[in-house]
């Protein structure tokens, strides 16, 4: 009951007009922000800092505005992969795998719709459990040490053949070449420089930010030049939109169980929305029966990555919040703010600086409500801004993508860059081989070696500590089944039904 | 057209950041935002300009990019005589200096302006740790260095680690290539780590311990200055407990090797000043800092000793060769 005193202490703080004017404007602006590819919510947070300050908010004010910014891009980054199957930031990838699809097949006010519900019903759950279970769970990062996490790398690796509709061996190739070029940069572990070629631009590796608006908005400029714009993919249609109530119903579970696994991935420092909303996607495709839609429009294939990458933002606030140690992009930029408005995050928070805490939790339950009002009834404002007709669309597509990579570095190399994974993009693209994994192998491939390495480091070499406890083992046993499984299920899973394709 | 183009990104951006005047100095935070160097160009050029060392706002410019490297190849060479000019620097400017981490750039091409702040560097356990002092801990190395990990925010071969092997080696043990290290992702990843009996100590700054400190979840067994922390007086000195080692994350700035005499001066005097201030003594309590003035050629010569101690250090690991 203590909880609930807090948090109506909270709802006094977040409805004042001020606060409650900050967190709908936040909520705008985060969705625009998530909806523009090559803007996402770290970069987001990180370019609206310097508002926060000259207009001389104080700390609450600037949390309220920032984390609704945070959560507006987590719902806004689903509008451009559904509409363009180019994701407005990160975590919106796997959007793209079902969304657009669906969106083709004229259901993309659905689709849009759907989403957005699952955004909603993801964010809000896990502010509920950031609510109730913040203290609690903040141990449980203490029990993930380096083998755990190797093991949980593993796991997300091994099913990535679940992403792949067609070919699970193109997947594979395009998660290895993710992950080589995660190999360019600082080596953490020696600190060795590896395939700079010299050059000081490529020592922090490469920026997956820079990858995935080259990957996909890029290379989308260059399939419709290839194509002088007739069937170029751009610019779906829109009729009007209704409340699909039975993909709602049928998506009911999907968007439960994504919700946990998100939430989860969240909590764990350094996993964070990406992989929350990439697990929620390979698990719901493992779990139902019937998954031969997955891919080509399924409804649970857009609802399982948009409930699990938004409840992984609640989440990720916990380690935040209470350990000082960011879950993710965004909460390292939030982490950041919070320092510099000499707020420091850790244990005591909670005690130190209940106001800030509740009135922060109480405005993310408002932003969920006014977000879930933006982007269902008037979705349409938000898509208007990508449904110019294509020979304008993409053009400034591209001129948006170039700002905002410019943003993150001020550096023209990134620029190249880019325009180089737009070109590998477009000759994948000929090729039949799935972008998406390049990404996670960019994203994850750090993480993975660095974790095996200190584990190495820890136990002197001796490959068994990777099995030394009960949570790494979990993972080890899920990830062999994700991977060797699907093989021999196959048969037996598909048999009643004719091939249809 | 390239041209039309970048100058229209640059405007953009500047008028995003929301600056003034053209023609103010300018103070580069080789990062981006939020960082430590971003802390310094903001706070010093702002309290430079609130308490009048200068006469315009001091734009503040992030150049992220290969650890601080690219902004200081940008110094070096397009910006050698650019007397409006400084960047922010700090303990791990002149570590990546020391170990050639910025592409055969040395200490040399640039001048050390003065440092007047710094975090201070703090070894500490887990609460539940059997470690005690500073002394049981170097101890346990000492007997068995398989025994004892140490984590850190830094990569290996970064300060966090140096300054284990500098406590280590005051205390007689020269076999560094065999102390366990491992680097984390910030200061508060390593640190969990250590409480959930990962690792058994971590190397770190103040500023990245004190909330744990307070919830006691870990113990600090020694920090890394000359005189007890403010704030923090039951924290033993490395030194009070026999190991001679001053490691603190310095906060500071550098300029162009090309400038004048005079605007050394000048840029010394105004920093001189913003140490003095009442204003950078608030932002210093409110960020966890503790008093650390060196400045001119004073803080040039310390560089150059870290920079040495450093390269020694780092040759023997096998950072470098």
């Amino acid at each position: 009951m203590e909880t609930l005193s807090l948090l109506m202490d909270g709802f006094a703080v977040a409805l004042t007009p001020t606060t409650l004017f900050l967190a709908v404007i936040g909520c705008i602006l985060g969705t625009i922000i998530g909806a523009l590819p090559g803007l996402g919510p770290s970069n987001g947070v990180a370019i609206l800092i310097p508002l926060a300050f000259s207009l001389g908010l104080d700390a609450t004010a600037s949390l309220v505005l920032m984390t609704s910014v945070y959560y507006g891009a987590m719902y806004g980054g689903r509008i451009s992969s559904i509409l363009l199957n180019i994701p407005g930031d990160e975590p919106a990838l796997m959007t793209t795998l079902d969304g657009y699809p669906m969106a083709k097949a004229g259901r993309a006010g659905d689709a849009l719709v759907l989403s957005g519900v699952a955004s909603f019903v993801g964010a809000l759950l896990a502010t509920f459990g950031l609510i109730l279970l913040a203290p609690v769970l903040a141990r449980l990062a203490y029990k993930f040490g380096p083998a755990e996490y190797f093991a949980l790398y593993i796991l997300a690796f091994s099913t990535l053949g679940g992403i792949a509709s067609k070919n699970q061996a193109k997947a594979a190739i395009a998660a290895c070449i993710g992950l080589g070029i995660s190999m360019i940069g600082i080596d953490n572990n020696t600190s060795i420089v590896r395939f700079t070629y010299g050059n000081l631009h490529l020592y922090d590796g490469v920026d997956f930010l820079v990858a995935i608006v080259g990957l996909f908005a890029v290379t989308e400029v260059f399939v419709f030049i290839e194509s002088h714009g007739k069937d170029s993919a751009i610019g779906v249609k829109l009729g009007k939109i209704t409340i699909p109530v039975n993909d709602i119903l049928l998506c009911k579970w999907a968007m439960l169980r994504s919700t946990l696994i998100g939430f989860v991935a969240g909590i764990l420092p350094g996993a964070g929305a990406s992989l929350g909303s990439f697990l929620s996607y390979s698990a719901e495709k493992a779990i139902v029966k019937d998954n031969s839609m997955f891919g080509k429009g399924d409804p649970r294939g857009v609802a399982a990555p948009e409930a699990g990458n938004n409840a992984a933002a609640g989440g990720a606030l916990i380690p935040m919040l209470t350990l000082g140690v960011p879950g993710s992009g965004t909460t390292a930029v939030l982490l950041a703010l919070l320092m510099t408005l000499n707020i420091t995050p850790g244990p005591t928070l909670f005690t130190d600086r209940p106001d800030v805490v509740w009135g922060l939790i109480a405005s993310l339950l408002i932003a969920n409500v006014v977000l879930l009002v933006l982007n269902v009834p008037m979705v349409k404002f938000f898509v208007r801004i990508l449904m110019v007709p294509p020979w304008v669309l993409l053009p400034g597509v591209t001129m948006v993508s170039f700002v905002g990579i410019y943003s993150l570095s001020g550096s023209t190399f990134d620029l190249l860059m880019m325009i180089g994974f737009g070109a590998m993009g477009f000759f994948l693209r000929k090729l039949d081989v799935p972008t998406v994994p390049i990404i996670l192998g960019i994203l994850l491939g750090n993480r993975m070696e660095d974790n095996l390495r200190r584990a190495m480091v820890i136990s002197d070499g001796d490959w068994t500590f990777l099995f030394s406890s009960w949570i790494a083992i979990g993972f080890w046993a899920a990830a062999i089944l994700g991977f060797v499984g699907p093989m021999f299920l196959r048969g037996v899973l598909k048999k009643p039904v004719p091939p249809t394709d | 057209m390239n041209t039309i183009f970048k100058r229209f990104a640059a405007g953009l951006i500047v008028s995003a950041s929301l600056t003034t005047s053209a023609m103010a100095a300018e103070c580069i935070a080789p990062a981006n935002p939020g960082g430590g160097w971003d802390f310094t160009c903001r706070t010093i050029g702002k309290i430079m300009y609130d308490i009048g060392a200068v006469d315009a706002p001091i734009q503040v410019t992030n150049m992220a990019g290969g650890g601080g490297g690219l902004a200081y190849s940008t110094v070096v060479n397009e910006r050698n005589d650019d007397e409006d000019l400084i960047v922010a620097a700090s303990s791990a400017t002149a570590t990546r200096l020391a170990q050639n981490a910025y592409g055969g750039m040395t200490a040399d091409q640039v001048r050390f302006l003065g440092a007047i702040g710094a975090d201070p560097g703090v070894i500490a356990v887990a609460a539940d740790s059997p470690y005690k002092t500073l002394t049981d801990l170097l101890d346990a190395v000492k007997a068995d260095p398989k025994s004892v990990t140490f984590a850190g925010g830094s990569a290996v071969g970064g300060f966090d680690h140096i300054k284990v092997l500098m406590a280590l080696g005051r205390a007689g043990f020269n076999d560094i290539r065999a102390v366990k290290y491992i680097g984390l992702d910030g200061g508060g990843d390593a640190i969990t780590q250590a409480i959930g009996g990962h690792v058994q100590a971590v190397t770190g700054d103040m500023s990245e311990v004190v909330g744990f400190l307070k919830s006691g979840d870990i113990r600090v067994l020694a920090a890394f200055t000359d005189e007890r922390i403010p704030g923090f007086e039951d924290i033993p000195t490395a030194k009070e407990q026999g190991i001679d080692v001053v490691a603190v994350n310095w906060r500071g700035l550098y300029v162009p090797k090309g400038i004048s005499d005079e605007a050394y001066q000048k840029w010394s005097d105004a920093l001189a000043k913003v140490a003095a201030s009442d204003e950078w003594h608030e932002a210093m309590v409110s960020h966890g800092l503790a008093p650390f003035t060196k400045v001119g050629p004073d803080f040039q010569n310390y560089v150059n000793g870290v920079i040495g101690e450093i390269a020694q250090l780092s040759r023997d690991i096998g950072v470098i060769k």
